[in-house]
């Protein structure tokens, strides 16, 4: 879960890192508010998960709690990049003198976790790797070791931070260590951290990145899932404990077991849908191993909830998976939703137990469903329905 | 031959007397795996009977091990608990941990992954996968073992249902191995690992790589592919429709920015010489193609 610039700077705030007075306002009156208590100048920025709202219009500097009513009602509402600001945050105000980078990250391409400093901060720092990688310094550490003064005052050398704020650096180093570990991150990214003209080192802007495989041990983070932008359908499957992501512009709806046979189906309805006219896939949804009728029959009232959706693709591989349990579960969900099924459904079952699944099917014959051999033919029957 | 497991592998299953461990330890014993005991913290001294085998149940890997004289151990323990019992196996110099669990979180895989390297003993595989089969000798975790037998491809895939979907298609040839690797971003071992073992194995002719969305192991496989591998190798990626910035089922199936994509992954590998198919099927077409079937 990618968090917001706010709720960035509050996890900073908790563990230590240097951060200015701010608050999250949702209207003008709340942003006039917030501004009041901070006093003086405040800057009013749009809080959307997305890079590039300063040049949108997104980030504005008011002079006091009147005008950052006025900034707020002007940012709230704003579509940057197609993602509607909700949110503004209303932060206090510094007089900048220098701006750096520091990071600490998940490096999958090696396993390991990496940090990354830089004196050229407050752009983007792919740009930097690229046209100037000499002004990056890129430090592996290992999750057993961690990091310790010693490294990170060796970091902060190597990334060519000016000798009388390199021990502030690396103390803020340290505390974004922490934040990294104790609150399960895979990114923590300040950019730009800030040397004030009177001296201080703060955080000015953030972005963190959770990882949601650890929620069970970090009750914490359920509050900052951001409701605005969850899509109903998703909230709905989520419930359910269902694996589903909307899709725009689809629609076939998909339902299959195991994440890549998923990924794989979508690109198969999407590559047979090219024939009838760019049909593409309405979602992803995995229903996982071992699946049971229930699991398929709530699967099955998710999609064809969904309006965008024309016709829908059953895909199951048996592994663990029984082919019959996934077709009773096909058969119950179409007596449970009566009338209010609709759509055909295209059915494809290969694996553990399939011809009592398909012998299942068979037998009820149910008007909607049709069954297909195999997954490319099962994927063109569908895109051809949803095209009709 | 095969890689990494055969008929002399024997087998312990941590997190064997939880409801998953038992489940697929029956699995495991009815496709003839040579399953030797399990371990289960507190648990140590029980005997337990699954169909007529009677496994011992340890407290740790070491007791395990010096009793039974496992090689291999496959991991059924929930991710709160999934560190502690990889650590376990590591401390007790295991050979090769297999970990089916989903859901750990990475900060502990990633600390797991470096505890290996650093004790340099143990190879993992997973977290997040279906862990590998060498039909007719030896089936680590929950692969059904009666899609196809033995035979002279090699699989090596982040996904459990492709590798079956492609065992499958491919039923009348057979495999030397097929490997899951997992799909959470931090694995023990990648398709480089598994490639190089099928490189070096005189039973594997031939070998499918499936790739899917996210980080840049497919394309590094690609480069390893152009230096090290002279068997035919065909591949296979899937995630083209997934949009930027949205997790796939896997936690390591992510499209950032502009990486990670489909594309990017199927042009490194065909830049190395790998045909790469559009669909499991026509991938499975191209490998007969390879060998004459």
């Amino acid at each position: 879960m990618d968090l917001f610039e706010y709720q960035a700077r509050d996890l900073f705030e908790k563990h230590g890192v240097p951060v200015l007075a701010g608050a999250v306002a949702t209207t003008p009156a709340e942003a006039e508010s917030a501004a009041a208590k901070i006093g003086g100048k405040v800057v009013v920025k749009a809080q959307v998960k997305v890079g590039g709202r300063g040049k949108a219009g997104g980030v504005k500097l008011a002079e006091d709690a009147a005008d950052a009513r006025l900034k707020a009602d002007a940012i709230l509402g704003m579509d940057i990049k197609g993602h509607i600001v909700h949110k503004v945050m209303i932060a206090g105000a510094a007089p900048i003198a220098e701006e750096y980078y520091l990071a600490i990250l998940l490096d999958r391409s090696n396993r390991t976790f990496l940090v990354m400093a830089s004196v050229a901060g407050g752009m983007d720092i792919e740009e930097v790797a690229h046209k100037t990688p000499e002004k990056l310094a890129k430090v592996p550490v290992s999750s057993v070791d961690g990091i310790s003064l010693a490294q990170a005052k060796e970091i902060v050398a190597k990334g060519a931070f000016p000798a009388d704020i390199a021990d502030q650096v690396a103390d803020v180093l340290l505390k974004l260590w922490e934040t990294f570990q104790s609150e399960d991150a895979t990114l923590v990214e300040v950019n730009p951290l800030v040397k004030t003209s009177d001296g201080r080192i703060i955080a000015l802007d953030g972005k963190v990145t959770l990882d949601d495989n650890a929620d069970f041990r970090q009750p914490d983070h359920a509050e900052l899932v951001d409701l605005d932008s969850t899509n109903a359908l998703e909230e709905a499957a989520k419930a359910k404990g269902l694996n589903y992501v909307k899709l725009d512009n689809g629609k076939v709806g998909i339902i299959g077991n195991g994440a890549g046979l998923v990924m794989s189906t979508l690109d198969v309805v999407a590559y047979a849908g090219e024939k009838f006219g760019g049909v593409r896939p309405a979602n992803f949804l995995d229903i996982g191993g071992g699946a049971s009728a229930e699991v398929m029959a709530n699967g099955l009232s998710i999609i064809l909830g969904d309006p965008d959706v024309k016709s829908v693709f059953v895909n199951v591989f048996g592994g663990i998976t029984a082919c019959d349990a996934v077709a009773n579960g096909i058969v119950q969900a179409l007596e449970l939703l009566g009338p209010k099924a609709t759509k055909s459904i295209v059915v494809r079952l290969d694996g553990n137990n399939v011809i009592e699944g398909r012998a299942i099917l068979n037998k009820a014959n149910h008007p909607l469903v049709e069954q297909a051999e195999t997954m490319d033919g099962a994927a063109s029957r569908a895109a051809e329905l949803a095209a009709k | 031959m095969a890689i990494f497991i055969n008929d002399s592998t024997k087998v312990i299953v941590q997190g064997m007397t939880g409801s998953e461990g038992t489940k697929h330890t029956r699995r495991m014993l009815a496709s003839g795996t040579k399953v030797v005991g399990g371990v289960t913290p507190g648990k140590g001294g029980q005997v337990v009977d699954i169909d007529g085998h009677q496994l011992p149940v340890f407290n740790t890997v070491a007791e395990a091990m010096a009793t039974t004289g496992a090689n291999a151990s496959v991991v059924f323990v929930p991710p709160k608990f999934a560190k502690a019992a990889v650590i376990d196996a590591i401390d007790a110099s295991m050979p090769l941990v297999v970990v089916i669990t989903e859901g750990i979180p990475v900060h502990d895989s990633a600390h797991f992954y470096a505890y290996s390297l650093s004790k340099g003993k143990t190879r993992i595989i997973g977290p997040n996968c279906p862990g590998l089969i060498s039909p007719g000798q030896s089936n680590i975790g929950i692969i059904p073992a009666d899609i196809t037998g033995p035979g002279s491809i090699g699989l090596v895939s982040k996904s459990g249902t492709l590798t079956y979907q492609m065992m499958y298609e491919l039923r009348d040839i057979g495999f030397s191995t097929a490997v899951g690797i997992g799909g959470d971003p931090v694995i023990g071992t990648t398709h480089i690992d598994c490639l190089r073992a099928f490189q070096d194995d005189p039973d594997t002719k031939a070998i499918v790589m499936i790739g899917e969305i996210g980080g840049d192991a497919e394309e590094r496989a690609a480069a390893f592919i152009a230096q090290y591998v002279t068997k035919p190798v065909v591949g296979y990626v899937a995630g083209f429709t997934a949009p930027e910035g949205k997790t796939m089922g896997h936690a390591g199936a992510i499209v950032s920015g502009s990486s990670g994509t489909a594309q990017a992954k199927k042009d490194a590998l065909e830049a190395a010489g790998v045909k790469v198919g559009q669909t499991p099927s026509e991938t499975a077409q191209l490998m007969r193609e390879i060998l004459g079937r």
